[in-house]
């Protein structure tokens, strides 16, 4: 077990894994995207409040998750980097970023054409909004410091990792602030402890849509992972091998 | 597919444009992880010939 565990700390051995990997998620996110889209879009029937606007739903709230997921998992990658000094956790950080943020563009759009019909705006100052918004702005951050020190990569490594623990405070804050205050947007359905509170035929795709999401994620994170794993290793033997491949 | 279908009981202007956006991250996503990694092993490939040519 403990042995397995130190392999994940080998930049060659995550570098082979991540490319055994992409072709098994690849794979199973069509079918999942493709079960959860004609699941969605089709067999649902139209919500009895907001007739078919509901379907909005397939694509906001497992961009939404996965906006807070990938941060959360940002934080967690920088943590492990900084703490035990592991420079895999800084390359996983730096391949996450751009996909969580572009997620979160996603939830962001979504979530506001959504509102339009609903609430009669694209925007407002909500809570739930507010927050999710301000995610976005830790990503830029994030990025931006690592652009910022390009010529000292170790610095800026550590200074996005640093912001992206700091900012992981905004993750409970977001999932909660439908709970703490008062809000426009709805309180959670499906994440609830006991029975959620959606019809099955309206929740099994928005699962499947949400697996498809996570294995596209999956896929996407393990080929900027080897780029980020050959930029950062360039000078070591193995990558000769795995360049010539 | 029915005409119903694609008018989403009235909520296509809404409802079509989160989906074509879903397209357009998505395929964002992958040429952008291509073409980084594309450029990654470019990038170590000539480092690896500068080490070779200092050597010789």
């Amino acid at each position: 077990m403990w042995k397995w565990f130190y392999k994940l700390a080998s930049p060659p051995f995550v570098y082979n894994t991540a490319a055994a990997l992409i072709p098994w998620f690849t794979s199973f996110a069509v079918v999942a995207l493709g079960y959860g889209l004609v699941g969605g879009l089709v067999f649902a029937p139209p919500d009895y409040q907001q007739g078919d606007a509901f379907r909005i739903i397939y694509v906001h709230v497992p961009s939404a998750w996965m906006s807070e997921f990938s941060y959360t998992l940002m934080a967690v990658a920088g943590a492990i980097a900084l703490i035990w000094r592991i420079k895999i956790g800084h390359a996983v950080a730096a391949a996450t970023a751009p996909i969580g943020a572009s997620f979160t563009v996603l939830a962001l759009v979504t979530g506001s054409m959504w509102g339009r019909p609903m609430w009669g705006t694209y925007w407002a100052w909500d809570p739930r909004l507010t927050s999710e918004l301000i995610l976005l702005f830790l990503y830029f951050g994030v990025m931006s410091l690592r652009t910022a020190f390009e010529e000292d990569g170790p610095r800026g490594d550590r200074a996005a990792a640093l912001l992206s623990i700091v900012g992981v405070v905004n993750i409970p804050i977001i999932h909660y602030s439908v709970v703490w205050w008062n809000s426009l947007h709805q309180a959670a359905s499906v994440a609830k402890f006991g029975k959620p509170t959606i019809e099955p035929s309206m929740l099994w795709p928005l699962l499947a849509m949400f697996l498809g999401f996570m294995l596209f994620f999956g896929a996407v994170l393990c080929l900027r992972l080897q780029g980020e794993i050959l930029g950062r290793e360039r000078q070591s033997a193995w990558v000769r091998d795995a360049v010539k491949s | 597919m029915s005409a119903g279908f694609w008018a989403m009981g009235g909520y296509a202007r809404y409802v079509w444009p989160c989906f074509a956006l879903a397209v357009v991250i998505f395929a964002w996503n992958v040429w952008s992880a291509r073409r980084y990694y594309a450029a990654a092993r470019r990038r170590a490939a000539r480092a690896l010939a500068m080490a070779d040519s200092e050597k010789q």
